[in-house]
């Protein structure tokens, strides 16, 4: 009986293990195509991709992160047609990701862009809105996790893209890029799938504002 | 990496290859589809023509997703048993608001929902130059209305300035504007920043509304405010203070606002043309409420308390050596409660419920050349001695209920219930009326497609002063014709009650008339993107039942009004520069009052032009804003009674010069982007008719017809400063992001 059980968990542990490591694989496979999107067409695959990974997995938050980061780096591109609807979406990943990991500080950053990307759509209007949650949740992710440099590149590539008069520039920007990437350097992921990206536009930043 | 390529290896003899194309139901290609075996990791995105292909491991008996935004999703069962399988998808579209076409036929619409010829923010207001800050003035650079400036209201499409009516939430406003003097138009009561979005209608509006024959301005309250915020200006006309206070759980929030003008400083500096022996004087205050339900819903309340005094003194038309006083007391009450609640299941209720009072002192003196009361004997003119007092309330109920039936297509019905008091004592004779109007109304709004959309209803009124009911339908329709692109019809049947003054006779009492009559045919073309709006609209309105003054107060008056209108607003072209430029042709002929005939109106010319530019130089913290507004002459008349033929007729007319009106303002931001500063100011200065040019309204005659005088304003230009300064939030952003 005994010897059935351990054979039973040992059954168990391969196949999670095997399921896990085709989701490692798969998630670092499609990372790699994220990172070597050009057109919408290949970002839009991406996502897709994503969130079949997710609907699968359904206990995975990076899966469902990763949908919603690309989507909203599609929406700050500015090249989609209906940024509203697709913001939502964006969203509505986010939050099935928090139901799975709460106070997450990447999340909160990615909201934090959501909210961008909404805001730009009529800033005019949807700055008193929008405005404040985009720092809010700069504000989260910092609180969440000090060690993470993104909200700091988040922070200053917003202040970047501000002009001077308006109280952004480098002046402003230039120190919270410099605090992101110190902490870019003592940053470790949790794995080879967890979130990385900032570091180069960090650099740039910080190269420009020379 | 290694792992996977002899996997692929291993099972290459296994795989399945699906592939086919995605269309949608009008046999379109459709790209970006993701089809997905559902349960697997395996999926593909159709490309630029729809085609797909997934190579799959998989075995066995598997659902197929096929999902985009904005279409249906749609599956099939399939069992991966082939090396390859063809397998295509039918997508239908769903019918989303987003995507869906707006009925926009005579139209203006502003706020964030819609990307229709979004115009008339409060930031497009304050923004207008020349319109300093009033909602009205900056409606007038829209097509459809007439540059009057001799009288407060909208003169749109050939239409009087009453047939024009302002609504708060639905529910129409009494006295939209201060109380003035004759010949002068006077300002809107209601700031620009009490609402979030307007709709300008100029024609074919909703079932919603009644009681106007030409036109809606539609003013909808905002809900809670952003923040808590202190303010205060001083300007050289007026000053105020105010705050708003937003509860920390942000569900409901409540703020008072005081104002107090005086031209006083102004007149002493600025001549005007009338003599003032009161200077105009106005204290406001304001008070709202708001509260957010657990639903969702919302509360507000609103009020608003004014007085002002005026008084001024013109020559005599009559005499030439005497003088006109005209003096005037004025205070005002208006209330506005509405609740709107989601009932869930599709259903959504508005109450509303406003009260307003209106008391208006006038006294009328003819004086002498020392300002002392004079007795000539000459009948008209000791006529002109008089006082009047009117006291005018309006207490409204409304409700309207939506349904969402299916999609977005919704149904709506509702019903209304005015009283209008009105008390009038002229000189020492008495009289009062009362108006219970009711009124039931009932609209669809249907999307066959994202491409078309069709909105239908009635409205059904009732005014005891006029004992009859009357049914006006409403119907239109638009049609998507291309990308951003669409056309819209219009059709609708409107009546109001006459105004009182109208339906008097010789003894004071009311006549039972009947309605008043427009009908209504739109066509309009909106190509719009977020940065670009072109409108083009032709239209046709037919008035019946105006009503005649002569041989007895009667209803067989008659008119029509038809023209063309562009529209054109662009914020890409020049570089930091918002524009807009407003066209509007207009024919028009009625037979009304007097007239002895069917004739052009004095408050209608056939062109009309605006064009309206914004800037704001970063640099220099400083928006500059220019407004040129155009309108070709207007026609004038005498018409006076011929005794002999026992009718009206025409003693003299002429046309007055065109109009032209450039309108600067701008406004400087010191502190903008600073972020730690905790008092936001904006410095205004503004002047209207910067070239000076000679503005005549038209021209009054004297009773044996001998004098006519030009009707022009008080003064030929307006200046204006103002500081304002507000605290708790940095308005700054607000600015940064209008220029983003």
């Amino acid at each position: 009986m005994k010897q059935l059980l351990t054979a039973f968990c040992l059954l168990a542990t391969t196949t999670i293990f095997s399921q896990s490591e085709k989701y490692v694989t798969t998630m670092s496979s499609t990372l790699q195509q994220f990172n070597d999107a050009k057109t919408n067409e290949d970002l839009t695959a991406v996502a897709q991709k994503f969130e079949r990974i997710a609907d699968v997995e359904k206990t995975q938050w990076l899966p469902y992160y990763y949908a919603a980061l690309v989507k909203t780096t599609m929406c700050l591109s500015g090249k989609v047609s209906n940024i509203d609807a697709m913001a939502d979406e964006a969203n509505n990943l986010l939050t099935k990701a928090e139901t799975l990991e709460q106070n997450n500080s990447e999340i909160y950053c990615v909201k934090s862009l959501i909210a961008t990307a909404k805001m730009l759509v009529n800033p005019q209007a949807r700055y008193m809105e929008y405005g404040a949650k985009i720092n809010q949740y700069i504000e989260k992710a910092k609180a969440a996790d000090s060690t993470n440099p993104r909200p700091y590149y988040i922070q200053a590539s917003n202040l970047f893209n501000t002009p001077k008069q308006f109280g952004g520039g480098c002046d402003k920007s230039k120190p919270l890029a410099e605090k992101a990437l110190e902490l870019f350097n003592n940053f470790k992921p949790v794995s080879n799938i967890h979130p990385t990206w900032g570091k180069e536009a960090t650099e740039k930043i910080i190269n420009q504002c020379k | 990496m290694l792992n996977v390529s002899i996997m692929i290896v291993l099972f290459s003899y296994s795989q399945t290859i699906i592939s086919g194309t995605v269309k949608d139901n009008r046999n379109r290609v459709l790209q970006n589809v993701s089809i997905t075996i559902v349960g697997t990791y395996d999926g593909a995105t159709s490309d630029s023509i729809g085609r797909f292909k997934i190579k799959t491991y998989e075995k066995g008996s598997f659902v197929i997703e096929a999902k985009m935004l904005g279409y249906k999703t749609v599956t099939q069962i399939i069992n991966l048993d082939k090396d390859s399988i063809q397998l295509n998808f039918i997508l239908k579209e769903e019918i989303n608001e987003l995507k869906a076409v707006t009925v926009t036929a005579g139209s203006f619409e502003a706020g964030d929902k819609k990307k229709a010829a979004t115009v008339l923010t409060a930031l497009d207001i304050y923004t207008t130059g020349g319109a300093n800050a009033d909602i009205t003035s900056a409606a007038k650079t829209l097509p459809g209305a007439q540059q009057v400036g001799e009288q407060e209201g909208l003169f749109v499409r050939g239409g009087a300035g009453y047939e024009t009516k302002q609504m708060i939430d639905g529910m129409v406003v009494n006295n939209p504007f201060y109380t003035g003097s004759p010949d002068i138009a006077s300002r809107g009561r209601f700031s620009p920043s009490l609402f979030k979005g307007n709709i300008f209608s100029t024609g074919g509006y909703s079932a919603l509304y009644g009681q106007a024959l030409s036109s809606v301005l539609l003013l909808e309250s905002i809900d809670l405010p952003e923040r808590s915020e202190a303010s205060a200006s001083i300007t050289s006309v007026f000053v105020g203070a105010g705050f708003q206070k937003l509860a920390s759980n942000k569900k409901s929030s409540y703020g008072i606002n005081y104002g107090y003008t005086n031209l006083l400083p102004y007149f002493s500096i600025v001549k005007q043309k009338p003599d003032y022996f009161t200077v105009p004087q106005y204290h406001t205050s304001e008070f709202n409420y708001r509260h957010r339900t657990k639903k969702r819903g919302m509360i507000k309340i609103f009020s608003s308390f004014n007085t002002g005094k005026l008084g001024l003194r013109n020559t005599d038309i009559d005499s030439l050596i005497l003088k006109d006083a005209f003096a005037l007391k004025n205070w005002n009450w208006y209330n506005n409660f509405s609740y709107r609640e989601n009932l869930g299941k599709g259903w959504k209720m508005q109450l509303g419920f406003s009260f307003s009072a209106n008391n208006d002192k006038i006294n009328t003196t003819v004086q002498d050349t020392n300002n002392n009361p004079v007795t000539t004997n000459i009948s008209y003119i000791d006529n002109k001695n008089f006082n009047l007092n009117h006291q005018n309330n309006l207490t409204i109920a409304r409700t309207v209920i939506d349904k969402r039936i299916s999609g977005i297509s919704t149904i709506r019905f509702g019903a209304e219930y005015w009283n209008a008091y009105h008390k009038y004592v002229f000189n020492n004779y008495s009289s009062n009326y009362n108006d219970n109007y009711t009124s039931a109304f009932g609209e669809a709004d249907l999307y066959l497609s994202n491409d078309i959309a069709i909105k239908a209803g009635g409205r059904l009124e009732h005014s005891s002063l006029i004992s009859k009911t009357n049914f006006a339908p409403r119907l239109s329709m638009a049609y998507k014709t291309g990308k951003n692109a669409q056309m819209s019809i219009a059709f609708g049947e409107f009546y109001q009650t006459p105004e009182l003054m109208q339906m008097m006779d010789n003894t004071g009492g009311i006549k039972k008339l009947g309605y008043t009559k427009a009908t209504h045919y739109l066509i309009n073309y909106i190509k719009n993107t977020a940065l670009q709006t072109f409108r083009i609209e032709a239209y046709y309105k037919k008035y019946n039942n105006l009503v005649k003054t002569f041989p007895d107060t009667n209803i067989s008056g008659n008119g029509y009004a038809q023209g063309i209108e562009l529209f054109w607003r662009d914020k890409k072209t020049f570089n930091n520069i918002d524009y807009w430029i407003s066209y509007s042709y207009l024919d028009t002929k009625r037979d009304f009052l007097n007239y002895p005939t069917s004739m052009q109106p004095t408050f209608a010319t056939p062109h009309t032009l605006s064009i309206v530019t914004k800037t704001f130089v970063t640099k220099w913290k400083t928006g500059f804003n220019l407004t040129y507004n155009f309108a070709t002459g207007r026609p004038y008349y005498n018409i006076v009674f011929n005794n002999g033929l026992n009718k009206f007729e025409i003693n003299d007319e002429g046309k007055t010069i065109d109009y032209h009106n450039l309108g600067f303002s701008l406004n400087y931001l010191p502190n903008l982007g600073k972020q730690n500063a905790k008092t936001f100011i904006v410095l205004v200065a503004s002047v209207t008719n910067v070239l000076n040019f000679n503005q005549v309204y038209g021209y009054r005659y004297s009773y044996n017809g001998l004098n006519k005088v030009a009707v022009t304003p008080p003064a030929k230009q307006f200046y204006f400063i103002g500081c304002f300064l507000s605290w708790g939030v940095d308005r700054s952003q607000d600015a940064i992001n209008n220029n983003l």
